[in-house]
């Protein structure tokens, strides 16, 4: 990169299931506003927009036309991404290039969705291929059942290991005013509640929330002005591995497995599990809390539900997870990826509140979703040589 | 005050139909489906893999694939699940029946995994590495409809 980038500011709505009183653009404009007023900077000192969402939810197209009002895009150089569940975690890649590269100073990044003015299920399923996909294909939570399905029977492990993820995720949101559900939940909750596709149950999935949220990118030129202590990003990596579902090893995520060695490569890092201080993952059920973290090293194949009921991915644990109470507690799509961006933001910076993991230097966030894509952020205390 | 239900405005009932190509590999195979109802699979020429569906382009080597393998009819379950939640289908914009079995199965002689209806009439016997066979439709159009289901032989 040409010049070291780092996030200065950050905001968020209150997310919750529907949001009727306000529009989509409406909303955007909460999150710009809070993201703004937290980096001291006004609508005139941004150089250039990033934003994103799953067009097809609110089956609004052109987002990044219809909204310049709300999110502060007229007459300046505004780009859509939209990537699929990871559409809010590669709106900041697609921000870090942009300031990376040394032709914008000051980038603000845009992820939000409406996810209660449509049917979820429906809209995801339009995402994937319409002759192979589409006729048995039920959402995320059908491809996510069948690779849950496919651990379970590659090592033994069981739903109650699964329930153990969220009842720490819920449990860790009642420390986040942002999220969408803050309710404890106990494991026989977890494992009561009703059968959605075998073996996911009700509890072990995210919500559809209402919400956005906007991160502020600067270079290295202005970013100690903006901010004391910014949130230097140290790398980012993405990773799209199939075209159709069935090309998929199930119970495995080549995409994260991939893209967190090339991370852990970028930065130095030979034992994650040491040397990060706290992971927002995007985690939208459960099950991804246990395969995925094999996926990134932090524990051999078939060790994470051993690791994750001895406490260490608790608050207080060698390696919190989640602390925001994760997608699994809140998931307007769009925005759910720049959650995670934020929230690690915040960790860094020492802004989380009642969420805050000690002296955190070294924090990751991720993004995923598509066809079984993953991509992900690194962020550092330290600026990067 | 106003109430929620006075923001909203709905969309109305009108879908928007679309027409899909389905591509000369695409073509083939539901031609002997419909037809000969045989599975034909497309091998790369360099990493070997057999690819279903077939299509064009290996995407790991990058190259022209062009070598057609008969696969299957019968396979194992790679892995399944049994959807028992209420969506709506965008195919219909009504709502789907559930609970219906859906599984990734591998078929005799493939690599990937095909994607289909697995019967739950016995759920039970589902589990993975289970042997299917698929049911045809008896009036075939040359569609993913024409294999109705794969069920549990074993
Ligand atoms: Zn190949």
């Amino acid at each position: 990169m040409a010049k070291r980038v780092a996030i200065v500011g950050t905001g968020q709505t209150f997310h919750t299931s529907h949001r009727p009183d306000v529009n989509g653009q409406e909303l955007i404009n909460e999150a710009v506003i809070r993201a703004l007023n937290d980096a001291d900077l006004q609508m005139k000192d941004i150089d250039a927009i990033v934003i994103g969402n799953m067009d097809h939810f609110e089956g609004i197209n052109y987002v990044d036309c219809w909204s310049v009002d709300g999110s502060g895009g007229t007459m300046k150089p505004i780009i859509k991404l939209t990537t699929g569940g990871t559409t809010g975690c590669t709106v900041a890649i697609g921000g870090y290039h942009l300031v990376g590269s040394g032709m914008f100073d000051r980038v603000l990044i845009i992820g939000w969705e409406k996810n209660s003015e449509s049917d979820t299920t429906g809209a995801i399923t339009t995402a994937f291929d319409p002759i192979w996909d589409r006729l048995v294909f039920a959402g995320a939570i059908s491809g996510l059942a069948a690779e849950a399905q496919a651990y379970m029977a590659r090592y033994g492990a069981t739903d109650r290991d699964a329930a153990r993820v969220s009842v720490r995720d819920r449990k860790h949101a009642l420390n986040n005013p942002h999220a969408h559900l803050r309710r404890e939940v106990t494991l026989e909750q977890v494992l009561a509640s009703p059968i959605l596709a075998d073996p996911i149950h009700l509890l072990d999935v995210c919500p559809r929330s209402d919400g956005a949220c906007a991160v502020i990118m600067a270079s290295e030129d202005v970013a100690e002005k903006i901010c004391p202590q910014p949130d230097w990003i140290l790398g980012t990596a993405a990773r799209h591995s199939y075209s159709y579902l069935g090309d998929a090893d199930y119970g495995r995520l080549t995409s994260m497995r991939e893209g967190s060695q090339e991370l852990w490569k970028k930065a130095g890092i030979r034992e994650p599990r040491k040397e990060l201080d706290v992971i927002e993952l995007y985690q939208p059920y459960s099950f991804g809390g246990l395969i995925w973290i094999e996926d990134m090293g932090l524990v051999g194949p078939g060790e994470a539900p051993r690791y994750i009921w001895d406490g260490n991915t608790d608050m207080g644990g060698e390696l919190p997870i989640n602390p925001s109470g994760g997608v699994i507690s809140c998931n307007p799509i769009g925005a759910t990826g720049l959650i995670r961006c934020a929230e690690a933001a915040l960790q860094v910076m020492g802004k989380a509140e009642y969420r805050q993991v000690p002296d955190v230097k070294l924090a990751f966030s991720s993004g995923f979703g598509g066809c079984w894509w993953t991509d992900m952020i690194l962020h550092g205390r330290k600026k990067p040589h | 005050m106003v109430r929620p239900e006075q923001l909203i405005i709905a969309s109305g009932d009108a879908v928007q139909p679309f027409a899909y190509s389905v591509g000369m590999h695409g073509s083939r195979f539901f031609t002997e489906i419909r037809d000969n109802c045989r599975f034909m699979a497309v091998r790369c020429p360099r990493c070997k893999k057999v690819y279903i569906p077939p299509r064009a382009v290996c995407g790991d080597c990058f190259v022209e694939m062009k070598e057609w393998v008969e696969v299957g009819p019968q396979g194992v379950i790679g892995t399944f699940t049994i959807i028992r939640f209420a969506f709506l289908d965008p195919e219909t914009g009504r709502q789907k029946p559930v609970p219906y079995g859906y599984g990734f199965i591998k078929l005799d002689g493939a690599d990937t995994l095909f994607q289909h209806y697995i019967s739950v009439e016995e759920e039970k016997r589902l589990r993975i590495g289970a042997r299917v066979a698929p049911v045809f439709s008896r009036e075939r159009k040359g569609s993913i409809r024409d294999i109705e289901y794969f069920k549990v032989t074993d």
